[in-house]
């Protein structure tokens, strides 16, 4: 099977700085692919260049494949056909995500009528239908409201409204529920675990929430200082994670310990900060990693395949760290 | 599952805890570690920044300014009409309102009156040398004087709120609705035109931008932490609105009286245009007014004192668009 | 909410906030009229040529000027509810068909200008924020820093000797030929030639304004998230600048006119005069010369009412661009 979606060494450079150093995933058709890492990592730069969105001034090398078509070199004007019609984005602030000025009517029906050459008005019937595709009551309303009339949940609905509008194969959620009430958080997952059901579509969820990994993804790919370092199926990762960095997520993670504990005692801190490995000659993660060897230094560890599916980036051998449940996690 | 907690953590990550200690960042509270993750992420680079800014005082604001290419031609345009202004009665002693030679000497002509001479016969230069002083003491002074009026009246309606707010918040309006340069020119007819009534009339129709803008930055300001620690202690209002609140909100005030400063150089010449400046002395405004009426004979007497004007005035517009840019960091991002 | 109903709610608000401005202005005006130097019977006697005590003091009493300040400011305001400021005896007209006559001159020059200069400064803003930091930004913003230096009367005299004493393009004075006889799109060009000069060295100033705002607003909205997700729907650069960047920096920049408005009848008074307008500007430094005082306040009251009533237009286009504002809370 062809994967939807080939990323092949993608890096991006800004001047002298390297946030993304080469990094390789798959996407397949109606896959719930999630990205995890903290900020600084470098995913939402991935996410941006996977739909033709970094700053101009950005450098970027590698390669992306969409439905085998070659995307690294498109033009501006080739890009904007792929976005919003092959690609589909929502971004993390529903509250300023949306332009103040417009109506969502006319923010769903812009859309529309740019990729699909449609008149006024089927794009609005077909605007109230992807609102109420996306569980928004009384769509028929709600069309003509701006969005400070709407409360946060409800703005993040019309993005996703937006971003699957065309029937795009991909969907990109840079930190969608972020900033949003935890039970809202799951009404909004739940939406897009429905749609790339019913719709067929592949989702990449970029968060640096283990709880909502464990519980919606299909793959997980941990990235740390640019690159990855550890991919595979949720719940072999959580349990058995390889690289030193998954395991300090997992532990500082408050959900591992299942909401009513992290109260009590002190969380774990992965010590350091991305900032400081971010220049770092060998593994980035080497500073703050808590079984680094001197030959950590000398060079950058490459990805390697450990069993099926499974990667990491990392050459020491776990043995003796703990585990970590993926019922506690996904309990959450 | 309490037990899970130690038994989740490698003896190594609990060294790393242990090291975690020196980076001193406060244990998040339990409702912000679930929404944001705050203890790994990567330490707000800009707040960082700022926290650091304000430790050592004024010092970022100036250097930024020093460094602003802009700022400095500024200062050094400013500093020479200053210089010229003050040296002034060294370099044409008397009068120059005197007759000096024949009229309509052009540029050049005449090495002894290197920018001709007008319809009187007097000495174009040592006008607008003169003509500094003029401008300069009018756009200064009423500037000190706007700042004084606004800055009294928008810190009591900033930091009194209430009804008081209410009443002089519609009189800065009512100030704020009379054209300002219609206003000017019926104060000064009024009054009769002489320096003092110039300058104190630009002084009166300034105050309401200044009163506005300290207004606002006290409202800001005044729920701020520090004010209502120091109002706690028990300090008097005459305390808190110099000591604390004061030195902060001046930096916006700092940056709009060096545009005030400008403007009112301009009031001043366009009413000494119109023949509303003080008759007794030579003014840049009054000397186009006079070289008005020979323009088609005698374009350099209209041309030359508004040159002044326009130099003096880039040069305190650009400094003050090198004090917004040190002093104002969020607009100066925009700028890039 | 419909758009119509918020921007009817604006409206009462804007309506009840406006009345005691233009009560405070009405006893303001009234009370620098007591400061002004000599009374209607001094204008009056000094028309006469001559006036003994006794029928000045006749005269005082005729017009309610020997009663005591709060009754003559009540009168006052009875004559102002009758349209009437006074009686002008240099023009012989009364103040207020005096201001009625003159007051299109300036709301046309005003008119041309600010729009001219909303339209070419937003031109110009955009494209300085469209290459912010290269050239053409730079040379923008050199050119506006000096537009924004100079005085609106020196430009006009330096645009009269250019286009009318050296080049004779355009005429330097006036608003239409004298005598000339035209009608209809021939006396509108002949007008339009006339008004070239003054609304120029009005907008001047205003133009680099709204240049330096819109390139600052325009650079702010870029970088909302709103933009980047109009991006992420594959809108094109003319359809991301015109409808969502431009469309909310016009909100700041309405709110930057409506404060002009009362700039731009003050910077009309001068060039009205630089270029003989026959406007508001023109008859206010007629009066001053005259030191017609009934005149001046005159203006400065009706000057003031255009303000208000201006503003208020503003305040409820606003409500229409942004539909944030006007909800009832």
């Amino acid at each position: 099977m062809t994967p939807l979606m080939e990323v092949h060494d993608f890096a991006v450079g800004f001047g002298s700085a390297q946030p993304v150093k080469g990094v390789s995933f798959d996407v397949t058709a109606g896959e719930m692919l999630a990205i995890v890492g903290e900020s600084g990592s470098g995913k939402s730069l991935t996410a941006l260049g996977l739909i033709g969105l970094l700053p101009s001034h950005a450098r970027k090398t590698g390669s992306i494949r969409l439905a085998g078509r070659d995307l690294s070199d498109l033009s501006e004007r080739q890009w904007r056909s792929i976005r919003g019609r092959e690609i589909g984005m929502i971004f993390q602030e529903p509250m300023t995500s949306l332009n103040p000025v417009l109506t969502v009517g006319e923010q769903i029906v812009e859309v529309l009528r740019i990729h699909d050459k449609i008149d006024r008005r089927s794009a609005r019937k077909r605007a109230i239908e992807l609102l109420d595709l996306v569980n928004i009551p009384e769509a028929g309303r709600r069309i003509d409201d701006y969005p400070h009339q709407l409360s946060g949940g409800m703005r993040q609905r019309v993005m996703i409204a937006i971003g699957v509008a065309c029937n795009p194969k991909l969907l990109i959620a840079d930190e969608a529920t972020t900033a949003l009430d935890v039970t809202i958080q799951a009404q909004i997952l739940q939406l897009l675990d429905n749609l790339r059901l019913n719709l067929n579509m592949a989702v990449i969820l970029i968060t640096h929430d283990l709880g909502i990994v464990a519980q919606w993804a299909d793959r997980v790919m941990v990235m740390y200082a640019g690159r990855k370092v550890e991919e595979g199926l949720p719940q072999p990762v959580f349990e058995h994670p390889y690289h030193p960095y998954t395991r300090g997520l997992l532990a500082a993670s408050p959900r591992a310990e299942v909401g009513q504990h992290y109260r009590d005692g002190p969380l774990l801190e992965i010590p350091g900060s991305i900032v400081s490995s971010l220049h770092e000659k060998g593994c980035a993660f080497r500073p703050r990693c808590p079984d680094a060897r001197a030959s950590c230094g000398q060079a950058v560890p490459p990805i390697k395949l450990i069993s099926d599916g499974r990667y990491a980036a990392c050459p020491l051998v776990p043995s003796q760290f703990g585990r970590v449940s993926h019922d506690a996690l996904v309990g959450a | 599952m309490t037990s899970s907690q130690s038994t989740a953590l490698s003896p190594s990550l609990l060294v790393a805890v242990g090291r975690s200690t020196e980076i001193a960042s406060p244990p998040p509270d339990a409702a912000e570690a679930e929404k944001e993750w705050s203890y790994t992420r990567a330490p707000d680079a800009l707040s960082a920044r700022s926290a650091y800014q304000s430790r050592r005082g004024l010092r970022r604001e100036i250097r930024i300014f020093l460094t602003n290419p802009n700022a400095i031609v500024g200062v050094l345009f400013l500093a020479s009409v200053v210089v010229t202004a003050l040296l002034a009665p060294l370099l044409y002693p008397g009068d120059p309102l005197e007759m000096v030679s024949r009229p309509f000497l052009w540029p050049g002509q005449n090495a002894d009156y290197p920018l001709g001479t007008d319809s009187m016969g007097r000495d174009v230069l040592a006008g607008i040398v003169h003509g500094a002083r003029i401008s300069l003491t009018v756009g200064i002074v009423a500037t000190a004087l706007g700042l004084t009026i606004g800055i009294g009246i928008g810190a009591v309606a900033g930091y009194f709120g209430g009804w008081v707010d209410e009443v002089l918040v519609k009189i800065i309006e009512i100030f704020q609705t009379l054209p300002n340069f219609v206003l000017l020119v019926v104060l000064v007819a009024i009054a009769q035109p002489t320096v003092t009534t110039v300058t104190a009339a630009i002084g009166i129709i300034t105050w309401p931008t200044v009163a506005r803008l300290t207004r606002a930055e006290f409202r800001a300001i005044r729920e701020k932490d520090y004010v209502l620690a120091a109002r706690s202690l028990g300090y008097g209002h005459a305390r808190i609105v110099f000591a604390e609140i004061l030195p902060n909100a001046l930096p916006p005030i700092i940056v709009t009286s060096s545009v005030m400063v400008a403007g009112a150089i301009l009031m001043e010449a366009a009413l000494s245009f119109m023949g509303l400046g003080d008759p007794n002395r030579v003014s840049w405004g009054s000397m186009i007014g006079s070289g008005r009426d020979v323009i088609r004979t005698a374009w350099y007497l209209t041309a030359l004192p508004g040159l002044a004007i326009v130099f003096t005035v880039i040069s305190l517009n650009l400094i003050s668009d090198g004090l917004n840019d040190a002093l104002n960091p969020r607009f100066s991002e925009e700028r890039r | 909410m419909s758009t119509s109903k918020r921007i009817l709610s604006r409206a009462r608000r804007v309506i009840v906030q406006a009345i005691p401005t233009a009560l405070g202005i009405v006893i303001l005006n009234f009370f620098l009229l007591q400061l002004a130097p000599g009374d209607a019977a001094d204008v009056l006697a000094a028309e006469a040529g001559s006036a003994t005590v006794e029928t000045m003091a006749e005269i005082r009493s005729r017009f309610g000027l020997d009663l005591p300040v709060i009754q003559q400011l009540l009168n006052y305001l009875n004559n102002l509810a009758h349209f009437s400021l006074g009686y002008s005896p240099r023009y012989g007209m009364p103040v207020a068909d005096l201001i009625g006559q003159r007051l299109p001159g300036t709301l046309i020059l005003m008119s041309v200008a600010l729009s001219s200069a909303i339209v070419i400064g937003v031109f110009l803003g955009s494209i300085m924020a469209l290459f912010s930091g290269r050239l053409p930004d730079r040379i923008i913003s050199i050119a506006s820093l000096i537009f924004y230096s100079v005085p609106g009367f020196w430009i006009g005299l330096m645009l009269i000797l250019t286009f009318s004493v050296k080049l004779g393009w355009l005429p330097s004075g006036g608003d239409s030929t004298i005598g000339s006889g035209l009608t209809g799109i021939h006396a509108l060009l002949d007008r339009a030639r006339f008004i070239v000069l003054p609304a120029v060295s009005l907008a001047v100033f205003y133009l680099a304004i709204y240049a330096r705002l819109t390139r600052a607003a325009m650079l702010e909205v870029k970088s909302q998230d709103y933009v980047r997700t109009a991006r992420a729907k594959g809108v094109s650069p003319l359809r991301l600048t015109l409808r969502h960047i431009l469309r909310n920096a016009l909100i700041p920049i309405t709110t930057m006119a409506g404060m002009h408005v009362s700039g731009l009848l003050g910077g009309a008074v001068v060039v009205e005069t630089v270029f003989s307008w026959p406007g508001l500007g023109r008859l206010a430094f007629e009066a001053v010369m005259a030191r017609d005082f009934s005149v001046l306040l005159g203006i400065l009251l009706l000057s003031s009412l255009v303000v208000i009533f201006v503003n208020a237009a503003v305040d409820l286009l606003q409500a229409w661009l942004d539909p944030r504002i006007g909800e009832s809370r």
